[in-house]
């Protein structure tokens, strides 16, 4: 199975998360993270869904997708020709004795401390879902007490917009 | 599958099925209540009838309703039952059915119906009440998120919160419904924006804009089915209820014959293509005829035509049709390539498809010059044909045959009346010995398989066609299930036949426990036999209908005609018949269509070097 990056614009209605949820679970798809947020439309929203399938199922899916009355538009962004990004906020056990240890591994992965307190920093990241984990990876000697992760967002490369095309 | 009522073209403003009538003339807006703005929009919108029964929250919509003159409700005894009404309605007449329901109870018993609807691909619109907008989400008394509930069993419904977006959720309902694969759309509203006070204008602006369904075929697509066609040694024509839908039937003819390929219809398309047509080999698939399903086994080309590879047609899908390239046309792109992959795809309406097909196939043989003789295929067919035929054995024990009798209901009634049926062996009997010449004359629950589909159907279908026959061919155990309707019929002038293929078990859960379990009967003997509880003669009788019983082969005839005399209220006839009948032929689920064994024990070999 591959991991595929869907971004499905859709109408600003209630419901359609439930929908398009309801779809992928009930045709035996399992979402590894889902992210839903406005447009420069104020009617569109536009979820990005990665999901792990082959590439029969996912055509099928794709197509049940395409189905639902809400949504208007579906593309898939390749990894490569596409910036695809999740966000990351960890708190990790940081007394004064490693404190300055965690500082470096942060600063090693661009991330940054939002938070401090005598035991313990939270620590914001960006990135691809890769590079968290391996920011996570490098993190847990210290102690993690507590993850929370976005669903990943992606954006094609290049001058084209997929909102344009689909409202035209 | 496509539209039934309306097609769209390219650039044209989408509009619900039947073109709109402005109510108020003008379509200047009025100062109304919702209600009223629900009523005048299903006015508006060319709904003649509406199958409900009112109840606390959609109260509000039933007082504009006494007044429409343009507008017929049926009070019917159960929410199942005006679903299913709904839906025979739209089989028989190819418009949208529709069904109102009270929220809570009422809308949750639609649940069956629209399931079966979705399945099956019908154009049909539910109209709920729900409660008022404070108290949703409070748990109050019949409330039920019946959005939440039908999302996955329609093609779309809404929950109506501004009366002034009634006009625009009814239009929008009927032409989801209505386009592109028809389908159950159900509209919700709460009671407080029924009574609240909004302006109606008529016709509303519709915004769907991920609504485009495809229908003009691709040409490029055409021509490589065309190709595949014109060069193809033992085609099939694979023929679904997408073709009775799209009202494709005379297309269909016309490619059949100017191509000689043989044809399938598929339990969704009897009558799509005249039983009596030499071309047809029967239907495929489970119960199918040998004929039919050897011929897809054997096929080198598969011409899907609506329809979407049901289990119950390919059985085993990796041994189904093993040699066969497949042309799959279909008005879902979802369908295609779903269960078998397709060779040439073609999303697009039947009707459209198969005229640019007939077209292309003829372009096709004038440049290539040749035509391949069809010849040796015919002879394998018929000669199938001709050693399996559909029939049936008279049962040892001295009692009377369901086969006949359903075999002489459709002798004696004729192609030009309308069937329904329940689920189970009388549906396959029904499905296998009545011949259909037309389309829409054959309504049954095909996807969901609804045991108690016949009775509301029925009415449905009689509603709309008032002035044909409608025979309802149902079992003991389906006829137990929705019989309550028989006195809604009887009461709104529907006089609906009734035939009940009364063997007084669960049919076809028993056959299977004959094949399967060791003849081990568990839970499927419904005493109807034994104590005759119900007597259905009397039962039909209380519920204002003509009731009518036949025993032995020698009274069949007789009631059967009789019931067709009677036509100021509905009858009932109590076919008491053997238990032992069965469904033959059959391919036992999970295996492979080539198992198919033509009766108990026969299993013809096909020969693999044709």
């Amino acid at each position: 199975m591959t991991r595929h990056t869907l971004s499905v614009l859709v109408e600003d209605k209630p419901g359609v998360l439930a929908r398009v949820a309801g779809l992928f679970s009930r045709r035996g798809f399992n979402i590894e993270s889902l992210a839903v947020g406005r447009t420069e439309y104020p009617d569109i929203s536009r979820m990005t869904i990665v999901v792990s399938v082959d590439e029969l199922p996912l055509e099928q899916v794709t197509k049940q997708l395409n189905k639902l009355i809400n949504v208007i538009k579906i593309v898939e962004l390749e990894p490569t020709a596409s910036v695809q990004r999740q966000l990351l906020l960890v708190k990790v056990r940081a007394d004064a004795t490693v404190r300055s240890q965690v500082l470096e591994t942060v600063q090693l992965f661009r991330a940054k401390v939002v938070d401090v307190s005598p035991e313990a920093v939270t620590v914001e990241a960006t990135g691809t879902s890769d590079k968290l984990d391996a920011l996570l990876r490098m993190l847990e000697p210290y102690g993690l007490r507590e993850i929370v992760q976005s669903g990943m967002v992606a954006i094609g490369r290049g001058a084209r917009s997929i909102t344009a095309t689909a409202v035209r | 599958m496509t539209s039934a009522t309306s097609r769209q073209a390219p650039g044209e403003s989408p509009r619900p099925g039947p073109r709109p009538k402005p109510a108020p003339p003008s379509g200047a807006p009025i100062r109304v209540t919702g209600a009223q703005s629900l009523v005048r929009s299903l006015e508006a919108v060319g709904c003649e009838i509406v199958f409900g029964i009112p109840g606390g929250t959609i109260l509000p919509a039933y007082d504009p309703l006494l007044d429409s003159t343009k507008v017929r409700h049926v009070l019917v005894r159960h929410e199942q039952g005006a679903g299913h009404a709904a839906t025979g309605y739209a089989q028989a007449t190819g418009k949208v059915g529709v069904c109102m329901a009270t929220s809570g109870p009422g809308a949750t018993n639609l649940v069956t119906p629209l399931a079966d609807a979705n399945m099956d691909s019908v154009p049909v619109v539910a109209i709920t009440g729900q409660q008022s907008r404070p108290l949703i989400g409070t748990d109050a008394f019949q409330e039920a998120d019946i959005c939440g509930i039908t999302m996955p069993i329609t093609k779309h419904n809404v929950l109506v919160t501004d009366p002034a977006e009634i006009p625009r959720a009814i239009a929008e309902a009927f032409h989801l419904a209505s386009t592109g694969r028809p389908g159950p759309v159900l509209v919700d509203i709460p009671k407080d924006v029924l009574q609240e006070m909004t302006t109606f204008s008529w016709p509303p602006e519709l915004r769907l804009p991920g609504y485009r369904p495809t229908t003009r075929p691709h040409g490029k697509q055409v021509r490589e089915a065309a190709k595949l066609i014109a060069a193809a040694k033992k085609p099939v024509l694979y023929v679904g209820g997408g073709v009775i839908k799209a009202n494709a039937n005379a297309e269909l003819l016309a490619l059949a014959e100017s191509t000689g390929i043989p044809v399938v219809t598929t339990l969704m398309a009897k009558g799509a293509f005249p039983d009596s047509h030499p071309q047809h080999m029967g239907m495929p698939g489970m119960h199918g005829s040998v004929g039919a399903v050897a011929a897809m086994q054997q096929a080198d080309l598969l011409v899907a035509l609506g329809a979407r590879f049901d289990d119950r047609v390919t059985g085993q899908l990796s041994s189904f049709a093993p040699n066969a390239q497949v042309v799959h046309a279909d008005i879902d792109p979802a369908e295609i390539s779903k269960n078998r992959r397709a060779d040439v795809p073609i999303v697009g309406d039947c009707k459209e498809i198969i005229t640019e097909l007939v077209d292309a196939i003829k372009v096709e043989v004038e440049h290539s010059g040749k035509t391949v003789d069809l010849a040796p295929w015919w002879g394998y067919l018929n000669g199938l044909k001709e050693t399996y035929p559909l029939g049936y054995d008279e049962p040892v024990d001295g009692t009377l045959s369901p086969q006949y009798v359903i075999e002489r209901i459709g002798q004696l009634v004729g192609p030009d009346a309308l069937y329904t049926a329940g689920v189970g062996q009388h549906q396959m009997w029904a499905a296998q010995f009545i011949k259909y010449e037309n389309p829409r004359t054959w309504i049954n629950s095909g996807g969901l398989g609804t045991m108690g589909y016949a009775v509301p159907a029925a009415m449905g279908a009689k509603a709309g066609a008032p002035d044909k026959q409608v025979w309802a061919i149902d079992g003991d155990g389906c006829f137990q299930m929705t019989n309550q309707e028989l006195a809604t019929c009887a009461i709104e002038g529907l006089p609906i036949k009734v035939a009940v293929i009364n063997n007084g078990n669960l049919g076809m859960v028993r056959q299977w426990q004959n094949l399967f379990y060791e003849g081990r009967y568990s839970q499927t003997d419904l005493g109807t036999h034994k104590h005759r509880i119900p007597d259905f003669k009397l039962l039909g009788e209380a519920m204002g209908c003509a009731g009518l019983r036949a025993e032995s082969r020698e009274e069949v005839d007789a009631v059967i005609r009789q019931a067709m005399e009677i036509n100021d209220r509905p009858v009932v006839i109590d076919f008491v018949v053997g238990k032992d009948a069965q469904v033959w032929p059959m391919v036992a689920a999970g295996t492979g269509n080539s198992e198919i064994m033509a009766a108990r024990g026969i299993r013809p070999l096909f020969d693999e070097d044709l």
